[in-house]
């Protein structure tokens, strides 16, 4: 992480005396001011700077809110309602924590297809994906357990069909079921649990952001060419550079947060979840998040028995599959070049798959019938064929584009076209000709 | 290559979804209206309350709803959002009789209302209410102006985020209370059900028509129409369930000014550092 670009030189003697017993600010200056990144990062790389923003954030308004809920059955959905009304700031802070989980994921969303785009899960960076894949699994047990704590109406049904999924395993299934939910039914100690794992999720995610920062200054950042980082003016220093992009970044994203916190706090949020759990009535229809949609889908796009796998089970396990694939990107992707940019074919597929992540989203959204299923089962069909079949063939029989020589040498081509371009403006008409 | 993937792709995912819109008809879809798109007082981002709007919601709440629906998040201290005075919210409350206690010898008992109790349920226990009125209890009114939406559906869902539609439990509200009718020709309504095509969740409720024309006198001149108690009580409602919100959107308008000035000063900083490289 620090050594050999450590440019960190202790000015005063209380940083000398730091400096000798415990480098702190030398790790930071090392980490955030003089480690050098590639020239070339473009808006896709300011997401991971965005996301620990929205980890810090989600932490502050989380506790603040923890001081006010209170987890009862009797109790919580009143509580949240209370925190609404007569808590300073209440709704505030709440709309700020609901709104900030939505946002937390349509970043890192944006941040996984960046991944996927200019392949930084390739060699060296496998690990770093990987805690990356842990990150976003940790997050979705964080966001489902969080959302049942209003105690509404697709609170509660959402925890009791999401738990149910777990009885589909044969023989641990029931032993699962009834762990997760501290008896037979969801209610009381569910809650509690919930509440308590709620609130232990987002410091363990913490860890493994650290891990993952350092996996990351370890190997570096990719870049949009994919070409490794060769001399010396192929880099920059993270701050200012890095920092001031990132931070622009950063501040349009909050601009986009802030009109749905403030003007549509309850646009992306279910309305049911505004009528307090009823043990006894059904939503019509039960739905996650927007952000379990495409995952929801898949689920339900098995329809059908294989052999001693049932619908239900076959269901249960895609859905997982549907993650765990992604643990084994780095081996699956067999080309020799890292970034769709070079890459005529898989740039088509991978636009193709972002397409389909939206299609299966909207399918999870509506009430799995007729046309819905079919379309569920192709999406899921390309979902895995994506990962399972057109990266590993076309790694092989796909002839990529030529890439750069270096990183210096992609900037300055790219400067003199678009430099190009004025000059030929202004040219004479006869030499135009 | 790059093209047959495309067009293979392209045909796969686009025949289900040619078919989605042809096979939607047969599933049985409700509410089976839309409700019509009203313009509240309190919608866009400069958004404020009518206070004479919400006076006359809680005189319908109070004279027609309050025998059936309870309202228990709020209090009557909140009424002064209303534009009452504290000495009308205290008189207001003490025209409502509150169960207090246990006292010194261990009773319950009833004494006049205080700014601070909450709204008097009409019923003892949701069993009470169910029991009263034909087995469905009457839904708790704190929240029901946002645990009332109708879908948008695609692609409505995508324009309401630019045209800041956050009004679909007042629209729904008010599509319901005016939207009693006749039921279609050959539909059998059962006993004790009252055919609504606005309805949510079914095509007939047990909730009897509410309102009638007259039934609520206004002292300011507003016409005592079920069209206009019906938008009252619906704004009522969203004041109830949302009693910050024009706090909220003052807030959003200086956090979004903020925003875009610092967004705009970030922008000129880096690309002034940026400059510094020899490639921008």
């Amino acid at each position: 992480m620090s050594g050999d670009h450590s440019t960190y030189a202790p000015r005063s003697g209380f940083t000398k005396w730091i400096d000798t017993r415990l480098p702190l600010p030398r790790l930071m200056h090392d980490s955030f001011v003089s480690y050098p990144v590639p020239r070339n990062l473009n808006y896709a790389y300011t997401f991971g700077g965005i996301l620990s923003i929205m980890l810090g954030l989600q932490m502050l308004t989380g506790i603040v809110l923890a001081m006010h809920y209170v987890a009862s059955t009797d109790q919580a959905f009143t509580s949240v309602e209370f925190i609404m009304r007569d808590v300073n700031y209440g709704w505030l802070l709440r709309y700020l924590h609901a709104n900030g989980a939505s946002f937390f994921f349509l970043a890192v969303y944006l941040h996984i297809a960046r991944g996927l785009y200019y392949g930084s899960y390739k060699a060296p960076r496998e690990l770093l994906w990987i805690l990356g894949v842990v990150i976003l699994f940790l997050m979705m047990g964080t966001a489902f357990m969080g959302y049942v704590l209003p105690w509404g109406q697709m609170s509660f049904w959402g925890a009791t069909v999401i738990t149910g999924f777990f009885s589909a395993f044969p023989a641990v299934g029931d032993w699962i079921q009834r762990l997760l939910i501290g008896g037979f039914a969801v209610g009381q100690p569910t809650l509690n649990r919930f509440y308590s794992l709620h609130y232990l999720l987002p410091f363990m995610i913490a860890g493994v952001v650290i891990l993952h920062i350092w996996a990351l200054h370890v190997t570096g950042q990719t870049n949009p060419t994919g070409v490794d980082i060769r001399k010396k003016t192929d880099t920059i220093p993270f701050t200012p550079y890095a920092t001031i992009k990132d931070a622009l970044g950063m501040s349009v994203f909050f601009l986009v947060f802030a009109y749905f916190v403030f003007y549509m706090p309850n646009y992306l949020g279910h309305a049911d979840n505004y009528i307090e759990a009823n043990s006894l009535k059904t939503p019509a229809e039960i739905v996650p998040e927007w952000y379990f949609l495409p995952f929801y889908a898949m689920l339900r796009a098995i329809t059908f028995n294989l052999g001693p796998i049932n619908s239900k089970l076959g269901g249960v396990l895609t859905m997982f599959a549907s993650i765990l694939v992604l643990f084994v990107v780095p081996w699956l992707d067999t080309s020799k070049v890292r970034s769709a940019v070079y890459r005529p074919v898989y740039k088509v597929c991978f636009w193709l798959f972002i397409v389909d992540c939206l299609l299966l989203g909207w399918c999870g959204s509506q009430p799995p019938q007729g046309a819905i299923v079919l379309t569920a089962q192709l999406g899921t069909l390309y979902y895995f064929g994506f990962f399972l079949i057109i990266m590993p063939l076309l790694g092989l029989v796909e002839k990529p584009r030529r890439l750069p020589n270096s990183i210096t040498e992609a900037v300055l081509s790219r400067r003199q076209t678009s430099a190009g371009r004025p000059a030929g403006a202004t040219a004479a008409p006869e030499d135009r000709g | 290559m790059k093209k047959l993937v495309a067009a293979a792709l392209a045909i796969g995912l686009a025949a289900p979804l040619a078919s989605v819109a042809a096979g939607a008809a047969d599933i049985p879809h409700y509410p089976i209206k839309d409700p019509p798109r009203l313009s509240w007082s309190f919608a866009g981002p400069f958004g404020t309350w009518d206070k004479g709007q919400l006076q006359r919601g809680l005189k319908v709440y109070t004279e027609v709803c309050s025998g059936c629906h309870s309202l228990n998040m709020v209090a009557f201290r909140n009424l002064t959002d209303l534009g009452y005075s504290e000495d009308q919210v205290k008189g207001f409350a003490a025209s409502h009789q509150v169960t207090d206690g246990p006292n010194d010898q261990g009773e319950m008992f009833k004494r006049q209302g205080k700014p601070n109790d909450y709204f008097p349920a009409p019923f003892a226990n949701t069993e009470a209410a169910a029991y009263a009125n034909g087995g469905a209890a009457p839904p708790d009114f704190s929240t029901i102006a946002k645990a009332r939406a109708v879908e948008s559906g695609f692609p409505g869902f995508v324009f309401d985020i630019f045209t800041m539609y956050t009004t679909k439990g007042p629209d729904y509200v008010h599509a319901l209370l005016t939207g009693y009718q006749d039921p279609p020709k050959g539909m059998r309504v059962p006993q004790g059900g009252y055919y609504n095509p606005y309805f949510h969740s079914a095509a007939f409720l047990k909730m009897p028509p509410p309102l009638s024309d007259g039934v609520v006198k206004y002292d300011d001149g507003t016409p005592e129409t079920v069209d206009q108690y019906a938008k009252d009580i619906a704004a009522f409602q969203m004041w109830a369930a949302e009693p910050h919100m024009v706090e909220r959107k003052e807030t959003g308008f200086v956090v979004i000014i903020f925003l875009a000035i610092f967004t705009v000063l970030i922008y000129y900083t880096k690309k002034a550092i940026y400059s510094r490289l020899d490639d921008h």
